[in-house]
């Protein structure tokens, strides 16, 4: 049977959890609640007048075709992402992990890009593969590979994923690195003296051992791609050519920073929200349930 | 020691500062940093030297769309500054604030100023006018499109650096020879939908928009997609894909190569000079902005980009005196000649520009009074006054994307105007629902 641990009386608790509950309801419930608000109204940008307009937000919203791409652009963005930062640092991660000597100053060196902001990570990109004067540019070009992220939608989808993915992969290494760890040798050495090689212990026990660890991943970085990208964005393509690159977030920065329309991008910020709690659900209903703990 | 220094820093910075207790402080916020910033500080303190009443307190705010979200943000949380700078598009959402600002023609009048408006150049003062002819705005940075030619280019592919560019015709003859002598960039060009769009609809007199480019109206539509504007975009569309006009990006990205000598023409603000005198290594001239040959009416006149100072509502009539007299001190004849020198904007009243050429600034910097001339070679009309839309910046976005399309060869000039002119539209009628 587990064991609680319990308070009596209601007053303690409730005081424990008031930091929290308050935190919540001032930057959390306070400014959504706001932005439910709005959606339903267009006001000026000065909050001179209010228009009421009910769902009309949504119902332009919806019927753009431009907005409805932004979605599809969105969720390639957000798995194209997802899967390379992860894929990367698991494969980083197992090679650190079966390194014996030197393992400290690698580790350390592939978490160094957590540290840098993603709109720095983005200049830092946008320079190497600047048209005129990008270091990568030049050798691509010495290759015979002309690139022009400034017009070629392919090559600017690519551009701002590696970028996004790039900081997370030190991240997402962490992660990976310390969930092999806590592994049992001996299950692994056992498996070795049964004959399993390398490809079949990580298939069959590695990868299912890992999946709490993969899940949880899973879950951060799809809320990363969908939310933090946005400097990366911002400093190498604010959202295009044509609009190759505007996900939602950023839809939501011009519509209302950029084009003071605050009814449509509060509609879009409700949006938003809905998608993210639904995929949330979809996470933990459908992939949780087989994650091995 | 150290607090010694701190506290004997302190008291003499509250000495220093006792007498502006009796000033009234105006506060300033703008949009520029370098060396513009540089300057505008000069003026605030040279303003703040001239008299004893007032002290101005100027603050950057970022960027053109930043230093604007910083005034709506202020006035909502009532904390806004006296005098905002507003970019030249984002004008129709300060006209349409009308509880936020307080028109400048108004503040004059109110604090008992001199102030003549008819002193500014008709082409800058028609952008912040409204159709009353009263001044909304003060006009303060004021640029229009030029063409700038890299001539040690022309001269390495064998034409001659001073052969004529006056109509697209012929810069489309030089292109096919630069192309030919193996030039990688003929042309490029900073702010496409400003320049090959907005001021060649004003320069070759069609509308941009109905109802006089919208300062008629809100219930203005988006008309871009006309003949003269979609035989343009084709022509660079066309240049783009034989590799003779080359994009290098929305804003003024295309400026670092014209000035590291990549790019042989390069359509950009007069405004760009004092970067391209610093930094080119090569022999430049300035040439007025290329027409089409056989359109009615070009060349007209161009139009501005830029910003003006709104004056913000709900200040006390002590503080609107002193911006009064700090936006008469700004448009008087020795300071705009100054402004206009140093950085290549346009002098915006007549005074300056004849100031500048009896000091020999003209002589000495040939080509850099051809944008004057250019913009007041004719009475703007209808379609060449400016323009006065909604959500214009976000428009202007619309544009960007619709041109890459034709400029990665994905759309016809024509479907891709089409297309800007629906969802432009679109914005404009939510502006129009926000403004009712």
């Amino acid at each position: 049977m587990e064991k609680r641990v319990s308070f009596k009386g209601v007053l303690l608790p409730l005081l424990l959890v008031l930091p929290q509950l308050v935190v919540t309801a001032v930057f959390f419930f306070y400014p959504a609640g706001q932005a439910i608000w709005q959606s339903l109204f267009i006001p000026d940008p000065f909050g001179l007048s209010m228009q009421w307009v009910g769902l009309g937000n949504f119902d332009y919203l919806l019927s753009n075709r431009y907005y409805r791409a932004s979605f599809a652009t969105t969720a390639v963005f957000s798995i194209l992402v997802t899967s390379v930062s992860m894929g990367v640092a698991l494969f980083l991660a197992v090679l650190a992990d079966r390194l014996i000597r030197g393992s400290g100053v690698y580790r350390t060196l592939l978490i160094w890009p957590y540290a840098v902001a993603p709109a720095v990570a983005g200049v830092l990109w946008m320079f190497m593969f600047n048209t005129r004067v990008g270091v990568v540019t030049w050798y691509l070009g010495l290759l015979g590979y002309d690139w022009n992220h400034v017009l070629n939608e392919g090559e600017a989808m690519g551009l701002v994923v590696a970028a996004s993915a790039w900081g997370r992969i030190s991240y997402n290494f962490l992660f990976f690195l310390a969930g092999l760890q806590a592994i049992p040798r001996s299950v692994i050495e056992a498996a070795a003296i049964d004959g399993a090689r390398f490809w079949t212990r990580f298939r069959t026990m590695v990868f299912p051992l890992l999946s709490p660890t993969t899940f949880f991943l899973l879950v951060v970085n799809i809320v990363y791609a969908f939310f933090e990208t946005f400097g990366v964005i911002h400093t190498i393509t604010s959202g295009g050519p044509q609009q190759a690159t505007t996900i939602l977030v950023y839809k939501v920065y011009a519509d209302g920073f950029v084009g003071q329309d605050l009814g449509s991008s509060s509609a879009q910020s409700v949006i938003l929200l809905v998608l993210v709690s639904l995929l949330t659900v979809v996470q933990f209903r459908f992939i949780e349930r087989r994650v091995h703990y | 020691m150290k607090l010694r220094s701190f506290f004997s820093t302190a008291v003499s910075a509250i000495v220093i500062a006792a007498p502006a207790v009796a000033q009234t402080q105006i506060d300033f916020w703008h949009a520029f940093t370098g060396r513009l910033g540089d300057l505008v500080a000069e003026q605030v303190a040279a303003f703040n030297a001239g008299q004893s009443d007032y002290v101005v307190v100027a603050n950057n705010k970022g960027n053109y769309s930043e230093t604007l979200n910083a005034g709506i943000a202020a006035f909502r949380a009532d904390e806004q500054p006296d005098i905002l700078m507003v970019f030249e598009v984002g004008t129709a959402t300060m006209m349409a604030a009308k509880g936020a600002i307080k028109p400048v023609y108004q503040v004059m009048a109110d604090a008992g100023a001199a102030f003549d408006p008819d002193a500014f150049i008709g082409a800058v003062k028609g952008y912040y006018t409204s159709t009353e002819g009263e001044m909304l705005s003060l006009p303060f940075n004021s640029s229009t499109p030029v063409l700038w030619v890299n001539r040690d280019a022309l001269k390495a592919a064998g034409i001659d650096p001073d052969t004529d560019l006056s109509t697209w015709q012929k810069v489309g003859a030089v292109l096919d020879q630069l192309k030919a002598a193996g030039h990688t960039c003929p042309l490029t060009t900073a702010w496409q939908s400003w320049i090959h769009l907005e001021n060649l609809s004003a320069y070759h007199n069609v509308p941009f928009a109905t109802k006089d480019n919208g300062f008629g109206g809100l219930d203005t539509e988006l008309v871009l997609n006309g003949p003269v504007q979609v035989a343009h975009i084709q022509a660079m569309g066309d240049w783009a894909r034989d590799g003779k006009f080359v994009y290098k990006g929305r804003r003024n990205e295309g400026g670092a190569d014209f000035r590291a000598g990549t790019c042989a023409l390069f359509t950009e603000s007069s405004a760009g000079y004092a970067g391209i005198k610093t930094e080119a290594q090569f022999d430049f001239a300035v040439r007025p902005l290329p027409y089409w040959e056989g359109v009615a009416g070009a060349p007209q006149n161009t139009i501005i980009g830029g910003a003006s100072l709104w004056v913000m509502a709900g200040q006390t009539p002590e503080e609107y005196k002193g911006v009064a007299a700090f936006l008469n001190f700004l448009s008087s004849p020795e300071i705009q000649a100054k402004w206009h020198q140093d950085t290549g904007y346009l002098p915006i009243t007549a005074t300056a520009a004849d100031l500048t050429r009896a000091q020999g600034f003209y002589d000495a910097n040939p080509g850099t009074d051809i944008a004057v001339e250019q913009m007041t070679a004719n009475v703007p009309t209808g379609n060449s006054k400016g323009l006065r839309l909604g959500s214009f910046d976000q428009i202007r976005s619309i544009i960007d994307e619709e041109l890459e399309a034709v400029w990665a060869g994905d759309k016809t000039a024509q479907a891709a105007l089409d297309s800007a002119v629906e969802r432009g539209n679109e914005l404009l009628r939510r502006f129009e629902a926000a403004n009712r």
